[in-house]
């Protein structure tokens, strides 16, 4: 808390002028005494209310923040309601689980099966989490523990730059520049695909996992590294074993934080996987994502119908995916903080 | 103290809220008259440039055209959020009868302009012409290889637009009578971005208005095996010789009156449909 944005001289002098008539005997001009001191406590009567004022708004903002997140759940998950009760005719949740495996919600018989939706995701996620993570951890590794200090000035913020870069630009490059030279390279049959979908993604995931990594290394105590350097252990050996476990439990949030962000991700997504819903775990085949899915199909839909529902159903289940995940995350982070340090 | 000084750092934001308001709030005081047009992205940069033209000989119109598919914006015009829907396709009477109950009144319809459903392959590839019967059983995912239709020995690749978009819905019923697409089958978001995978993929195949057509090879289609290849060319679409010649129509909410039925009219003129040419599609006469 700083007090100080504002010198008021009122409140600096009155206390010291009070405390120095009371040195030299406070009966000796007491009215002078007597107003200072009203003065300076209605002065700090002020600050409290200020203060409780400002904790008070403080915490109608947060409140509402939480407030919007709960009503936007409840809101999707409003929508998704008469699916979820059984009332709509059409489908229901236990044929969008069950065979035939298919999405195809324009036709004579609609088919609206998720699980095509639910592989496309995953395989997305997965392998932007496999061609991101190495790198982001490897970058922040060497940006905290062995670059030189000027270096790390322009590293970090170089990389939390790619975090603002829009998705939609991403992906414009992925579609225009990645595919073709995925493509030429490894020879695939499909330009649009989920690994180069995923590669895009991992542009975006990349930053989040190095930016918190980073500083989970950094708020690594020194001493950890100075018992370890003095025990003769090389600089490598130090970063790994010691400063690396360490930062364990600021590790697993910002991979927590990354998978959010890659399975959440839309535009990337939209552009350069292809929309094909196949049934397949064949990485350089097209796949659907439940997100992209949701960007796509929700303008055309009538508004209640059974389409609308299912569009919804899947906010509803992506939103619980996140939020399992963030639970999961925040588990084994408890549970390593405990083995770590002793306490939660 | 805390709170004055963080105000003081909100003053150069709080006046830029006021004059944005200001700003907003001023805009209906003058005399300007405003319509907006939703829909079709096959015809979204024909909208944008008939109101381009038309804003810039009348300056106190305001038109503001956004595309997202033929389905979006007559969604939008049944919910009262747009005042004329482009569509690439006719509006299913499920739809005109929802737009009677929801607004009351009846939709006009009205062709503006002629386009060619062309399919599009890229510019390498052999094959020149197809059958209406071939088109149908490779977009079935029946006909799998460019070698059954007189191509190289690669697999054909699919490319077509999402199920939001006029033209998924005219080119499932007119060429695959209402079959569905494979699950290969590639739905990209907006013709455009069809156009830029066909052109970048020598086995890709793909369909979409005949005004995106560059960098790309339209095929010719003929309607039975040894039957005369047709161009998606203007004389062959006017001649409706050309399969898959449509309309492309403005859809309103009763009759088109005020700016709406004025600029309308003005798309019909011969001034309007000069513009359709010059984007690349036909005009009506």
């Amino acid at each position: 808390m700083s007090f100080t944005s504002e010198p008021d001289p009122s409140s600096n002098d009155d206390p010291s002028s009070h405390e120095a008539h009371d040195e030299s005997g406070s009966e000796n001009r007491p009215g002078v005494s007597r107003f200072s001191g009203t003065k300076a406590k209605s002065n700090l009567r002020l600050r409290r209310r200020l203060d409780k004022l400002a904790e008070n708004a403080i915490f109608g903002v947060s409140l509402a923040a939480i407030s919007i997140i709960f009503l936007i759940f409840v809101y999707v998950a409003r929508e998704a309601w008469p699916l979820i009760a059984g009332a709509v005719e059409e489908t229901s949740v236990g044929a969008m689980f069950m065979s035939p495996f298919e999405w195809q919600p324009v036709s004579i018989t609609s088919r609206y099966s998720v699980i095509p939706l639910l592989v496309g995701t995953l395989k997305v996620t997965l392998i932007a989490m496999l061609v991101g993570t190495p790198v982001a951890l490897a970058a922040a590794l060497y940006t905290a523990e062995f670059a030189p200090p000027r270096l790390k000035e322009w590293i970090k913020p170089t990389v939390e730059l790619l975090a603002g870069i829009p998705s939609v630009v991403v992906g414009f490059f992925a579609l225009i520049v990645l595919a073709s030279w995925i493509q030429d390279v490894l020879g695939l049959q499909f330009r649009l695909n989920a690994f180069t979908a995923g590669v895009a993604l991992s542009l975006a995931v990349i930053p989040i996992i190095y930016t918190v990594t980073e500083d989970a290394l950094s708020a690594v105590p020194r001493t950890y590294k100075e018992a370890s350097l003095a025990l003769g252990a090389s600089k490598v050996q130090t970063a790994v074993r010691v400063v690396l476990p360490a930062a364990s439990p600021g590790i697993g949030a910002a991979l927590t934080l990354g998978l959010g962000r890659a399975i959440g991700e839309t535009m990337i997504v939209l552009m350069v996987s292809g929309n094909a819903a196949v049934l397949s775990l064949d990485p350089f085949s097209g796949a659907r994502t439940m997100s992209a899915t949701i960007a796509a199909e929700l303008g055309e839909v009538i508004f209640g119908g059974e389409h609308y529902r299912v569009l919804f159903f899947l906010g509803v289940l992506l939103f619980i995916i996140t939020t399992g995940l963030n639970w999961v995350g925040d588990r084994i982070n408890t549970g390593l903080r405990k083995k770590l340090f002793g306490n939660a | 103290m805390i709170i004055k000084t963080q105000a003081r750092q909100l003053y150069p934001f709080l006046a830029a809220v006021c004059v944005l308001a200001l700003g907003t709030s001023c805009a209906p005081v003058t005399n300007q008259q405003s319509v907006t047009v939703k829909g079709s992205d096959t015809m979204v940069q024909l909208g944008q440039r008939w109101a381009e033209v038309y804003m810039n000989e009348h300056l106190d119109a305001v038109l503001q055209v956004t595309g997202g598919g033929s389905g979006t914006g007559i969604a939008a015009l049944i919910n009262g959020s747009t005042d004329i829907a482009q569509a690439s396709r006719i509006m299913k009477d499920e739809e005109k009868e929802s737009a009677l109950e929801h607004r009351g009144q009846a939709v006009s319809e009205i062709a503006v302009a002629l386009d060619a459903l062309a399919v599009y392959v890229n510019e390498d590839n052999p094959v020149e012409a197809l059958t209406i019967a071939q088109i149908d059983g490779i977009f079935r995912g029946e006909v799998t290889n460019w070698s059954q239709v007189g191509g190289p020995d690669a697999a054909i690749i699919l490319y077509g637009r999402e199920n939001s978009s006029g033209t998924y819905v005219y080119f499932k019923e007119e060429v695959m009578g209402d079959a569905d697409f494979p699950t290969h089958y590639q739905a990209l978001p907006g013709t455009a971005a069809v156009i830029n995978a066909v052109s970048n993929d020598p086995n890709g195949m793909g369909y979409g208005g005949i005004g995106y057509a560059s960098g790309v090879k339209t095929v010719a289609i003929s309607l039975e095996e040894g039957g005369e290849p047709i161009e998606p060319s203007e004389s062959n679409v006017l001649t409706n010789a050309y399969p898959l010649s449509r309309n492309l129509y403005f859809y309103t909410i009763g009759e088109p009156d005020g700016l709406m039925g004025e600029f309308i009219d003005w798309t019909l003129s011969p001034e309007g449909q000069e513009i359709v040419s010059e984007v690349g599609y036909y005009p009506l006469r």
